[in-house]
């Protein structure tokens, strides 16, 4: 076989594989938001998605969450991250545990909080115990939206701050010794090490960890069916909604779309936020 | 710059070396081991109050207050077996999964060979492509494809499904092998044309052997992918509902100890493959960096 056309060989499946089943249904899915069945353009879908009741606290609850959960998951990775790159004994043991919720589903880690959370669960039992309440609390019902939406937000930190924590730690990893050691000589404190040290040497894998968990965050769905059912609507809970329990497929693409176009401009941001010029690189 | 360099000299000038500070060490590790530990005490103890729900009796589960402890009863287990639709949901899971791993494993390694062993025109932006997944909400893929699926009479089937996540798994798979086969020196396979071999005789008697534990760590993480996924699995399936999809559909009308035992079905073969390929982890992170 001529080794000029091999690559290329090798190359097909995967390259068919994602043309039609990942580019070409994603084109699809914006077309379908955008015109009807005919082929005709049209913004009605996009309207109607805009002007349901549940739109604006759907898209301002998934911002919210977003922004609740991200800052906080970067700081405890970081933290995580740290502290495992200058740990020796018990370090491949104490990794282990801390990347234990990578392999856990979104919709299992909702049923461990629900665990917690629910009127006769693990909190309101301690709560009562040391007698801090009387009478165990309903945290998940629809009049207490505030302890949902902290639940939720543990939950997505609980779950998916390892994700973070295995890039950042693969990404340490990288970082030559001798830039630390170096600045140690010259006095830094660890603080002054990690800060002009580590940080800016990481910031390639900071992208990539951002860019995988802020896209996950504006997919929330199973966390929050479990733990707030429809009390804390968000994007992909009326995705599901619409395509599935009201069958409108076109206002479902609609939703699709935007959380696309959300996905799409928060990718470029963080690529432009956390570009390294090609001459800083490792 | 000036800043931090003012800010080091008076430091350096006082406390160094480090024997002079030796309490503050001792301090120090204290508190680094604390943090440590309640680091731990924060990923292991909900996963423990599932396991202790689970193990609870139902009457137990839905009882107030509840016991830190279980009563280590395992009726809660068998009413979730045994409750209609939990055996088929569990099967179809394995075999979703399953293909899967085949899938993203037989499609994805190919590429990730030609990618660490040729250059040629279209490899960036072959690589563009495969990094691309990334910026996607892959789940919503299940919209199109449900359109699709109905079209081609592939709805509601276990091979619809996993060929929505092999696109969710693949990715990984594609990069993963390329840093395998990165690993292993060319040089190997040089010697083995010389010595007689073809090409695929050289990589099936001295690249496959060498690289093959790798590549069962990412089949058993495609598998994972795949276990794990809950919007995908709802939208596209009804008869042939997988364990998430069987267990979000039933959350509003579940009694609590099937949810329970449920969640820690979910949990306990993820953390024995997580187990399993704790090795290859970083190594996986690592190269889908660059």
């Amino acid at each position: 076989m001529p080794v000029r056309t091999l690559p290329y060989l090798l190359l097909a499946p995967a390259t068919f594989f994602l043309l039609a089943f990942f580019l070409y249904p994603f084109a699809l899915v914006a077309w379908q938001a955008i015109a009807t069945d005919e082929g005709v353009l049209t913004t009605q879908y996009l309207s109607k998605m805009a002007g349901h009741w549940k739109f604006d606290t759907a898209l301002s609850n998934t911002f919210w969450l977003v922004a609740a959960v991200v800052p906080i998951q970067v700081a405890l990775s970081l933290l995580m991250a740290s502290l495992v790159t200058s740990m020796g004994r018990g370090r491949d043991i104490v990794l282990y545990i801390w990347t234990i919720p990578l392999g856990i589903s979104d919709l299992a880690a909702g049923l461990i909080w629900l665990a917690i959370f629910e009127q006769t669960g693990f909190l309101n039992s301690l709560l009562v115990g040391v007698g801090v309440i009387d009478q165990p609390e309903t945290f998940l019902g629809y009049q207490n939206k505030g302890t949902i939406f902290l639940a939720v937000v543990l939950a997505e930190i609980w779950r998916a701050t390892a994700i973070m924590l295995v890039i950042l730690v693969a990404g340490m990893g990288l970082i030559p010794k001798e830039y630390d050691e170096a600045a140690q000589v010259f006095g830094a404190s660890r603080w002054q090490r990690f800060r002009r040290v580590t940080l800016p040497l990481l910031k390639p894998s900071l992208q990539t960890a951002l860019i995988l968990r802020v896209i996950l965050a504006f997919e929330v769905f199973a966390v929050v069916a479990a733990l707030g059912g429809t009390n804390l609507p968000v994007l992909m809970g009326e995705v599901y909604n619409r395509q599935f329990e009201l069958r409108d497929g076109n206002v479902a693409a609609a939703f699709a779309l935007l959380i696309l176009v959300i996905s799409l401009a928060f990718t470029l941001l963080i690529m432009w936020a956390l570009r390294t010029p090609k001459e800083a690189r490792l | 710059m000036n800043a931090a360099v003012t800010d080091v000299v008076p430091a350096k000038a006082g406390k160094r070396p480090d024997g002079v500070v030796g309490g503050d060490n001792r301090l120090a590790r204290i508190a680094f081991t604390v943090v440590v530990v309640l680091l731990c005490a924060w990923v292991l103890v909900p996963i423990w109050l599932l396991v202790a729900n689970t193990f609870s009796t139902p009457a137990e589960v839905n009882a107030f207050p509840k016991r830190f402890l279980p009563s280590f009863d395992t009726e809660s287990v068998t009413f979730f077996l045994g409750f209609a639709g939990v055996g088929s949901a569990l099967w179809n899971s394995i075999l979703v999964a399953t293909v899967t791993m085949v899938l993203s494993i037989s499609i994805g390694a190919p590429a990730g060979y030609a990618l660490s062993r040729f250059e040629f025109r279209g490899k960036g932006t072959f690589r563009i492509l495969v990094l691309m997944t990334r910026a996607f909400p892959l789940p919503l893929l299940a919209l199109p494809m449900a359109v699709l699926f109905i079209r081609v009479g592939l709805d509601d089937t276990v091979f619809g499904l996993a060929l929505v996540h092999t696109t969710l798994a693949l990715p990984f798979a594609v990069l993963i092998t390329y840093s395998l086969f990165s690993g292993v020196p060319i040089e190997l396979e040089e010697a083995a044309w010389t010595l007689g071999c073809t090409r695929w005789q050289a990589f099936r008697k001295v690249i496959l052997p060498l690289v093959l534990p790798g590549i069962t760590a990412s089949a058993i993480f495609a598998f994972v992918v795949s276990w794990n996924e809950v919007f995908a699995a709802a939208v596209l399936t009804i008869e042939h509902r997988t364990l998430p999809a069987f267990l979000l559909q039933s959350l509003d009308v579940a009694p609590l100890h099937l949810k329970f035992a449920g969640g820690t079905m979910l949990v306990v073969p993820a953390l024995v493959f997580i187990f399993m390929v704790r090795k290859y982890l970083f190594a996986m992170w690592g190269i889908a960096n660059r």
